[in-house]
């Protein structure tokens, strides 16, 4: 299924060239792109740990790295290079098997889900009809290599970390996918480069609503503050990982920063009308786009403090559920009743149904009291 | 089915990012929540107490700045006032205006640590703190241009100061009596009406009055909790009945109402600052009587408002060189006694807030 379709296309201007009828095109496509996915992931990631401590730094009146390098923007291959050279410890009471695949298992499926991910139009691995499905499916499996430290490092400060990681994903799913279902509603297609053509506006404009819906309930599905409770360190140390050392732990690190690059780069694909965009090339587009969603997280991150498990909960159950659904039936009343595509002046009404049932909404819902009555 | 469940036991600390030093809690926990909990102390035990009867009256003075070492200041000052009761000296007029300027500085500098590490443990990734450690390096350097120290200062004695405040000293200090102002507003700007912070402390932790009385809280906590007391006020001391200022009080107790009562309290020791300055006289800084070495037989209890409370030194003499016993009346130390009423029944990512609202520096519990 993955590989049923390929549009030999172009990253950039330099594989432009390239004719359809290569020689060997199917291979050759998917030589091209595993490099480019994995490249891109992995240079992301070290950019947006440069970019996070540098942005994180100017935003607490510090300076952030600067000695590595100019700016220090060697800083992380340094970084790699401690973890690489680290000693590794596994705790003596561990599941050593469990302790040691757990990384992996969290950092694969981030990767796989580039897979679909246009870098410009057509540029990608694989074209999949069910794009976005594939996205959610895949994506929320890392969860269970948090799962598998948690439990396999033999800590219970991983436990409760481990525990809250399948609460979080489990509530915060819900929401996410349906926020996103009504974006597919619009756009009347799964592919994520049918998706991006779909947009002449931008969809954040469109669907104000399943934007907000999408933004906290992912950045709280891949642990980004303020719903960070999976390594909340002031509380349970660093959660899952506080018995991983040397270059586990750097994997373990990788998937929060592949995972909040995934978040940046769905962000610009479904909302922000991903690669597209005037005058410059389409991967340039997309890049910035994906570094400023990457900014909004890191200036989110600096300013919030964190919420609490059950407020986690409730945010999940009593806010972003319902005004998800109702969003959903909205966005299906317009497509119906605009069978040619939806026209462009709904998109004040959408922006005004998202700040009434925004206002109602809390004024309805509290998050309610944390105290449970304990027996003395 | 039902599952079969059981409380676990979860050691926080000693060595944990937010205990605030080496305090360890043995947390009974059934989840998440905090079923049972007991205080475990004693990791920084350093015998000053035993210490104080084999040093000379002023040779105690830099172990006091080790107690509570974000307000060595207030310790310094407390210390030497219980010991100038009992010898009977009289300090100069100057020597007790320098003595409130410099006890109300420390306060402003303890209480932004304290706020900031507080707004650290409910989670806000080190923004605040990074900020209030930049204010308080301001007060940090007008300390190091008056003793020469940064965190330990050693500066006040029995019977005075070690040395008369520097020239430059008045300039720097009415900048920052200007600066500090702007400061506190944008904070309470960015701070004040912040959504997840009004979520997360908002009647968490909340110590009952009659609670806090019978423990005898004292400083933030008590006042907090809506008992207006304070030593300043209630005993004044040195030259404070010569100030005008308000004992701001919490309606109800509880995380929110601990870390409104400092900011306010940094705003009330700027009005006291301002006013210190103003009135600030000149003349000798010391008493010029010679240093008493032999204190007369008897014994005496020197309080003051420390930035945590209630500071007190108990000081027996026998007219030897040493006090016979010296005890130390810690404000964190019964503070934190209220900690398990507080936080059972909350979440440990409660606790971990209660705990920060209580601030209380280990160096003084421990002692």
């Amino acid at each position: 299924m993955m590989l049923e379709s390929y549009a030999l296309s172009s990253i950039g201007s330099a594989l432009k060239p390239l004719p359809a009828d290569w020689p060997g095109g199917f291979w050759w496509h998917w030589l091209v792109f595993t490099i480019i996915a994995i490249l891109f992931v992995l240079l992301m990631v070290l950019f947006f740990t440069y970019f996070e401590r540098r942005a994180m730094g100017r935003l607490q009146a510090r300076l952030g790295p600067n000695r590595c390098g100019p700016f220090g923007v060697i800083q992380p291959i340094m970084d790699a290079i401690k973890a690489l050279t680290k000693e590794d410890i596994v705790p003596y009471n561990a599941d050593k098997v469990v302790h040691w695949l757990a990384p992996a298992v969290a950092f694969v499926p981030v990767l796989l889900v580039f897979v679909v991910v246009p870098f410009s139009n057509g540029a990608m691995l694989a074209d999949l009809n069910v794009g976005i499905l594939f996205v959610v499916a895949i994506s929320s499996l890392s969860a269970l290599g948090i799962v598998m430290a948690g439990w396999g490092s033999n800590n219970k400060y991983s436990l409760i970390s481990a525990m809250r990681a399948v609460a979080a994903v489990v509530s915060y799913e819900i929401p996410v996918v349906l926020s996103i279902a009504s974006v597919v509603l619009l756009a009347g297609s799964m592919s994520l480069n049918d998706i991006v053509l779909a947009q002449n506006i931008p969809f954040i404009l469109m669907q104000p609503l399943a934007f907000l819906i999408f933004f906290i309930g992912a950045s709280a599905e891949i642990n980004r503050s303020p719903f960070d409770l999976l390594e909340a360190d002031s509380e349970i140390v660093a959660g899952f990982h506080t018995e991983y050392s040397g270059m586990k732990f750097a994997l373990f690190y990788l998937v929060e920063y592949a995972e909040a690059l995934l978040l940046s780069v769905l962000i610009t694909t479904l909302f922000l009308s991903g690669w597209r965009g005037p005058l410059l090339p389409p991967w340039l587009w997309f890049l910035i786009k994906v570094v400023a969603v990457f900014f909004v997280l890191v200036w989110v991150r600096t300013t919030l403090p964190r919420a609490r498990i059950d407020q986690l909960m409730a945010l999940a159950w009593k806010f972003l559920f319902p005004l998800s659904v109702i969003n959903l039936v909205i966005t299906a009343i317009e497509v119906l009743a605009w069978p040619g595509g939806v026209p462009w002046p709904m998109l004040f009404v959408n922006i005004g149904i998202m700040a009434v049932l925004i206002v109602s909404w809390s004024r309805l819902f509290k998050f309610g009291w944390g105290r449970v009555k304990v027996e003395a | 089915m039902a599952i079969k469940t059981e409380p676990f036991l979860l050691n926080i600390g000693p060595q944990h990012p937010s205990t605030h030093g080496v305090f360890r809690m043995r947390a009974t926990m059934d989840g998440e929540v905090i079923v049972d909990m007991e205080p475990v102390f004693g990791y920084l035990h350093r015998g000053i107490e035993k210490l104080a009867e084999e040093r000379t009256y002023n040779g105690f003075v830099s172990l006091t700045d080790r107690l509570d070492y974000l307000s060595s200041m207030s310790n310094n000052f407390a210390y030497c006032m219980a010991v100038e009761k009992l010898a009977g000296i009289k300090v100069t007029e100057r020597c007790e205006y320098i003595r409130v300027i410099m006890a109300e500085l420390q306060r402003i500098a303890s209480h932004l640590i304290a706020v900031g590490a507080f707004l650290n443990d409910c989670g806000a990734f080190m923004t605040p703190i990074v900020y209030m450690i930049r204010e308080r390096e301001k007060i940090l350097d007008l300390f190091e241009m008056v003793s020469g120290q940064r965190l330990t200062y050693n500066y006040m004695r029995v019977g005075g100061l070690s040395q008369d405040i520097p020239e430059e000293f008045l300039p720097a200090l009415d900048k920052f009596l200007e600066q500090m102002p702007r400061w506190i507003d944008e904070y309470d700007q960015l701070l004040r009406q912040n959504e997840v912070l009004l979520a997360r402390s908002r009647g968490v932790g909340i110590l009952p009055k009659e609670t806090a009385i019978n423990i005898s809280a004292s400083g933030p906590v008590l006042r907090a909790s809506g008992v207006k007391w304070d030593i300043r006020k209630v005993d004044p001391y040195s030259v404070y009945d010569r100030f005008e200022f308000d004992i701001p009080t919490g309606a109800c107790g509880d995380c929110y109402d601990r870390y409104r009562v400092r900011v306010e309290e940094m705003r009330q020791s700027l009005r006291i600052l301002g006013q210190a300055r103003k009135q600030l006289p000149g003349g000798e800084f010391q008493t010029p009587v010679v240093q008493p070495v032999h204190l007369p037989v008897g014994e005496v209890y020197g309080h003051i408002e420390s930035t945590r409370g209630e500071l007190g030194f108990y000081i027996v003499s026998d007219n030897s060189i040493a006090p016979y016993r010296c005890h130390i009346r810690a404000p964190s130390f019964l503070n934190l006694t209220a900690l398990r009423d507080m936080v059972v029944g909350w979440k440990i990512a409660d606790a971990i807030l209660i705990f920060g609202s209580i601030d209380i520096v280990m160096g003084e519990i421990d002692r």
